[in-house]
């Protein structure tokens, strides 16, 4: 069974705060972290491995200090790590980042199964995993909250996805790319033994040399069909909040809801 | 050479650039700024900048001859067991809106089984023309059969913009047809119009867990893709007076190519549908327990709405995840959003924060959720939320 994770660096927004009287981030002392999606992946990678053999494989795209995500991943016990890392892959909006993540992949074959994050917690967008599934055309099943039965030999995944209006039961063959939520598993914590061996590690670097096959007009800025032209920082809500005050809890909660029948919510 | 330049001769050392890069990727060094790694060519500095010291070079992309030659609006019409979804109609009115911006038609995309009642819908609703695509391979949503079917649309009859809705399905369509299609996505947009001097179509979305917004163009790639977030957009009217066009279209996916199956499907009871929700009411770290959800539970139930979570409470294992509001959990915008116990942590703010109007009940005044709310109530929620409803349950005679 040969896993392959792909993770993202990105600065923990948990600890980012607001300057409220620019409203601007504050950016200062966050730490960058292995986005917590992907931390799922990692973990469900390794208990494939565990249950089957095989490796796991990480990869990242990303500036040089994404080297720090791949040794943590390492430390949870990932066998091995790539970083891509290039200027020729700055700027690279979804499209181009799962097409060059794609060429990295078809240089790491044979693989039975691909984990992603359900989305980065910097953009949000989710495209990537489906982007990379297209590219390599195996089948994709994003927002997976249970892997109910694997078989590497028959080649066959039944998993839970997580939607809107509850749990889908899906069947599917393998090689498949999956994006995993929360709900999947709880990663562990890096070993002492795994930290030991991420320490001596060398992670390989691969830069656009190292994918001689990709286009060079798809990568980076020059390959992104979209274009940020505009950032700007959202409006605060408005003001502070109407404090209701009363001597019971009964005064208060009628208070309440003469205010929300009167704005028209229920 | 592209990139983030700095102009040194221009550069004054102010540091008005370090605290809007979104990336920290900026620092001084002597008398300019420094460009790090981290940088993502945003821009966020570029207006930041008060001499205009920092531009962003692009390439020159290689642009697609014939781009002119694509035109109208398309959206697809999400549907889930025969029924479509309302953040298609919420999408329709945007549909509309842009095409009659453009001055182009409005087509809806409408794929399932026995859905023909839905292609009707999608004309009052104000598409000119439905591409009905009825078959039993498309019954169930599948990824494969629905994108194989829209990019030989898309290809034939060369949309200029495209938009899915960002739920679970539309996110994951959406990722896959893009990427067949070359062309650019942005995703969970909040803001979409015209640029009028050069028909682009601006997508504006959150980022950072809605700490920063980004507008976001695809000036070479047709269509523009965008998913929509749901419940940002009113649903316009239906009108059963407008007509339109019904264009049957095969599929083109045989059952034995495609790679999954579909078992089953276990429908979530409706406390747990956020998404679709207008009331949400929502335990915190201070519900204590488990059991500490029951009252939060009874008042959603006399309100009709759904239970939310923070991260906290599912963390501690006293509700399932299918709950969690928040950056790790669901984003959400009901009407109503009752916060019981809950602190309100930056990414559970991000979360709920454009939900329409917001009660905070937290025993703790300093609790940041209160920044955020409409209604503050300090006090303590084991007191307050019964009585809420047993209000509720008089005034509404439920």
């Amino acid at each position: 069974m040969h896993a392959i994770v792909c993770i993202k660096q990105v600065p923990d927004t948990t600890e980012v705060r607001i300057n409220p009287e620019t409203n601007t981030l504050i950016r200062e002392g966050v730490a960058s972290i292995i986005n917590p999606f992907d931390t799922y992946a990692i973990e469900e990678g390794l208990r494939l491995k565990e249950r089957f053999g095989g490796k796991v494989t990480v990869l990242s795209m990303g500036p040089p200090q994404a080297r720090e995500a791949l040794k943590e991943a390492v430390a949870m016990g990932a066998d091995e790590a790539i970083l891509l890392t290039d200027k020729a892959f700055a700027g690279s909006d979804t499209w181009a980042t799962a097409y060059t993540l794609s060429w990295a992949i078809r240089h790491l074959t044979p693989f039975d199964i691909i984990l992603c994050g359900k989305q980065a917690i910097d953009g949000d967008t989710g495209q990537v995993g489906p982007g990379i599934a297209r590219q390599l055309q195996i089948p994709q099943l994003t927002y997976v909250s249970r892997v109910l039965e694997i078989d590497p030999e028959s080649a066959h995944i039944r998993v839970e996805r997580l939607l809107e209006e509850g749990r889908e039961i899906v069947d599917c063959s393998l090689p498949a790319l999956l994006t995993v939520v929360k709900d999947i598993n709880q990663p562990r914590y890096p070993t002492f033994m795994g930290i030991r061996r991420a320490t001596r590690m060398e992670i390989p670097v691969w830069d656009s040399q190292a994918l001689p096959e990709a286009n060079p007009e798809y990568l980076g800025l020059r390959g992104s069909p979209t274009q940020v032209v505009r950032i700007f920082h959202p409006p605060a809500r408005s003001g502070q909040a109407t404090l209701l005050t009363g001597d019971t809890p009964a005064q208060l909660a009628a208070q309440l809801a003469d205010r929300l029948l009167a704005d028209k919510v229920i | 050479m592209s990139g983030l330049i700095v102009l040194a001769e221009r550069c004054t050392a102010c540091g008005s650039c370090l605290g809007v890069c979104p990336f920290g990727a900026l620092s001084l060094e002597g008398d300019t700024v420094v460009v790090g790694d981290q940088c993502n060519l945003c821009g966020a500095c570029v207006d930041a900048c008060p001499s205009e010291a920092l531009r962003v070079e692009r390439p020159e992309a290689t642009a697609e001859p014939d781009q002119a030659t694509y035109r109208g609006v398309w959206v697809w019409v999400e549907q889930f067991q025969g029924r479509a979804c309302t953040i298609s109609w919420e999408m329709m009115g945007q549909g509309r809106r842009l095409a009659d911006e453009l001055g182009v038609a409005l087509t809806a995309c409408v794929l399932g089984h026995d859905v023909g009642h839905i292609a009707r819908e999608a004309i009052t609703y104000g598409a000119e023309r439905v591409f009905l695509v009825d078959d039993p391979t498309l019954a169930v949503y599948r990824t494969d059969p629905y994108a194989a079917v829209l990019v030989h649309l898309v290809r034939e009859h060369r949309p200029e913009i495209f938009l899915l809705g960002a739920s679970a399905r539309g996110r994951d369509l959406a990722g896959a047809v893009a990427t067949d299609l070359h062309t650019g996505l942005t995703a969970d947009c909040t803001g979409l119009d015209i640029d009028p001097e050069t028909r682009l179509l601006r997508q504006t979305r959150p980022a950072f867990g809605g700490n920063i917004m980004a507008t976001i163009i695809c000036p070479k790639h047709r269509p523009q893709m965008a998913t929509v977030r749901h419940r940002v957009f009113e649903v316009p009217p239906a009108d059963e007076s407008r007509s339109g066009q019904i264009v049957h279209v095969p599929a083109i996916m045989p059952e034995e190519r495609i790679a999954c199956r579909v078992a089953d499907f276990v429908l979530e009871s409706g406390q747990v549908n956020l998404a679709d929700a207008r009331i949400i009411v929502t335990g915190g770290r201070g519900v204590g327990g488990p059991e500490g959800f029951e009252p939060i539970r009874e008042l959603a139930e006399v309100l009709g709405g759904a239970v939310g979570a923070s991260r906290a409470a599912v963390d501690a294992g006293w509700i399932p995840y299918a709950h969690q509001v928040g950056q790790t959990g669901r984003t959400v915008k009901p009407d109503l959003y009752i916060a019981c116990g809950v602190s309100g942590a930056i990414q559970h703010l991000a979360g709920m924060q454009t939900s329409k109007v917001i009660v905070a009940i937290n025993k703790d005044p300093e609790a940041p959720i209160f920044n955020v709310a409409t209604y503050g109530i300090v006090g303590d929620l084991f007191q307050i939320v019964p009585a809420l409803t047993a209000e509720f349950r008089r005034r509404l005679a439920r």
